[in-house]
């Protein structure tokens, strides 16, 4: 099925990004809500679905003052509010509900109001992985990457190179938690975590959020702002265990995903303008343009390293500097779609020239999960 | 004081022949009856064919080294730096593990390089498999 019937109409981050260790984790939710909500130029009563990860939409729209005709908790870590968009988009063109409110809030650095995520032990990450040591994603989700330099010959020296490009972007972008330009040495160099992988090579850990607003593409030229359409959604699962991926050079997830919504938005990789991949660590981005099919496997990392996703470049990819230099605050996807937004309505920092179509992926957990979706500032 | 120990798994109904099988110096997976799948993790079904008719063998225990980072950060029960592995079992299924009787370097764990699997005890109930270089 072919979607272009429902449109953003409100986007909006915390007022704050960084770290903001007077705010708990829901009224993070909250304040991009309410931004959002002002951009939009809605109140409470306006909304009728509610989606969000991290808390439950009982909890936002209770804390909101909403009364959903439609709710969705689905959490698949980061890529949550990819799928989110998707099921959102589904349920307005269902007549579910008509204006959703999609909530992203997150105290991943001040830990303020945040459940922690502990894995039970009786669990089969519990039992298969946790002995072994790891603490976290940067022990687990770097753990394919030897396989992948292995397989394709690329080097540690092409990795960091990942960090150098996105940093430019960065220094675009007057919110961004890192702009100071860095150099392939400074990646190298800096505080081993998991080797190869570096502290530079991975996310930052912030504070914030975001919040966006969907509703029928009909309705939505009736809004203060631009509308941004919705083309084209993909959303897959693979394994909640990093050590059971199918292919340690590739994301089974990624590969379902991105091509499902690149055939439902009947667009090509030479249609893209602007490209977001989720960068949890440097190498999101190298299996993310291989298996959404911008490149042959095995060619990411020279593509980018040779500057093609930097300012300039043909593909601009993770222009807010990505979850290694904008801000991370533990489930990246709603940034990577606020950015996306921003570019489409032709507001972003870094903006790209004309840009008409954007293309935002998104990774949950480690390999985990995955959503994709394609915006255009063209009505279809 | 003890020193803090590492996180141990709590098997489930669906998992306790794995365990009971480290315990007693084992490898233990399964194989589907029905369409011949070798599968980890344990599971009382086979993942690719949905049948129930699965049995549980004794695996060789060899392996090659599929994976691994070298974590440098502080983990309860470990000393860092030390790697965190995947293997490819020589039956087919890959599972995360440490290796053991090496040096925790680039230069001494190489990709592909055999494998073989020990036993560490770590109380009454809870045995890990863990891997070191193959010694034949």
């Amino acid at each position: 099925m072919r979607r272009k019937t429902v449109a953003i109409v409100g986007a909006a981050e915390t007022t704050r990004l960084g770290v903001i260790p007077d705010v708990s984790q829901i009224q993070l939710h909250a304040d991009a809500a309410l931004n959002a909500m002002a951009d939009a130029g809605l109140r409470p009563k306006d909304i009728d679905g509610v989606a969000t990860a991290g808390e439950t939409p009982v909890q936002i729209a209770h804390y909101l003052g909403i009364t959903p005709t439609w709710v969705d908790g689905t959490s698949v870590g980061g890529c949550s509010f990819m799928i989110h968009v998707r099921h959102a988009a589904a349920a307005i063109e269902a007549g579910l509900a008509k204006t959703i409110l999609i909530t992203h809030g997150e105290s991943g650095r001040s830990r303020v109001g945040n459940p922690s995520r502990s894995v039970p032990p009786s669990s089969l990450q519990g039992q298969f992985e946790q002995p072994y040591g790891p603490m976290g994603p940067p022990s687990l989700f770097t753990v394919p990457v030897l396989r992948y330099m292995k397989t394709y010959g690329v080097t540690e020296q092409q990795i960091a190179q990942v960090c150098v490009v996105q940093r430019e972007w960065a220094g675009k972008n007057p919110r961004a938690t890192f702009r100071n330009p860095i150099t392939t040495d400074d990646v190298l160099n800096s505080r081993m975590i998991a080797w190869p992988f570096r502290l530079l090579m991975c996310c930052l850990v912030t504070d914030g959020g975001g919040a966006l607003i969907l509703t029928s593409a009909d309705r939505a030229t009736s809004f203060p702002r631009k509308p941004v359409y919705i083309l084209g959604t993909g959303e897959s699962a693979e394994t909640p265990m990093v050590s059971q991926m199918e292919d340690f050079t590739s994301s089974r997830a990624f590969r379902v995903a991105g091509p499902t919504a690149f055939r439902e938005a009947g667009i090509a990789h030479k249609d893209v303008d602007h490209l977001m991949i989720y960068d949890a660590f440097a190498h999101l981005p190298i299996y993310g343009l291989e298996d959404l099919g911008f490149l042959p496997r095995g060619e990411a990392a020279s593509f980018i390293a040779e500057r093609n996703t930097a300012p300039g470049g043909k593909l601009p990819l993770n222009t807010n500097g990505g979850g290694l230099s904008y801000m991370h605050s533990g489930m990246y996807g709603m940034y990577a779609l606020q950015e996306s937004v921003r570019q489409m309505r032709g507001i972003a920092p870094a903006q790209v020239d004309d840009a008409k179509i954007s293309v935002c992926h998104g990774v949950g957990g480690m390999f985990a999960a995955s959503g994709t979706i394609v915006f255009s500032n063209e009505a279809p | 004081m003890p020193e803090p120990a590492r996180a141990l798994p709590q098997p489930t109904p669906e998992t306790q022949h794995f365990w009971d099988g480290t315990r007693e110096g084992e490898l233990r997976l399964q194989r589907c009856d029905a369409c011949g799948k070798v599968y980890f993790p344990p599971r009382p079904f086979c993942p690719t064919c949905a049948s129930r008719k699965v049995s549980v063998f004794k695996a060789s225990g060899k392996a090659t080294l599929w994976s691994y980072v070298i974590h440098h950060r502080p983990v309860p029960g470990f000393t860092p730096p030390y790697a965190i592995a995947v293997v490819q079992l020589a039956e087919g299924p890959r599972m995360m593990t440490n290796i053991v009787e090496c040096p925790q370097t680039p230069e001494a764990l190489v990709l592909d390089m055999p494998l073989e699997v020990g036993f560490e005890k770590q109380n009454d109930n809870i045995t890990l498999p863990l891997f070191r270089p193959a010694k034949g």
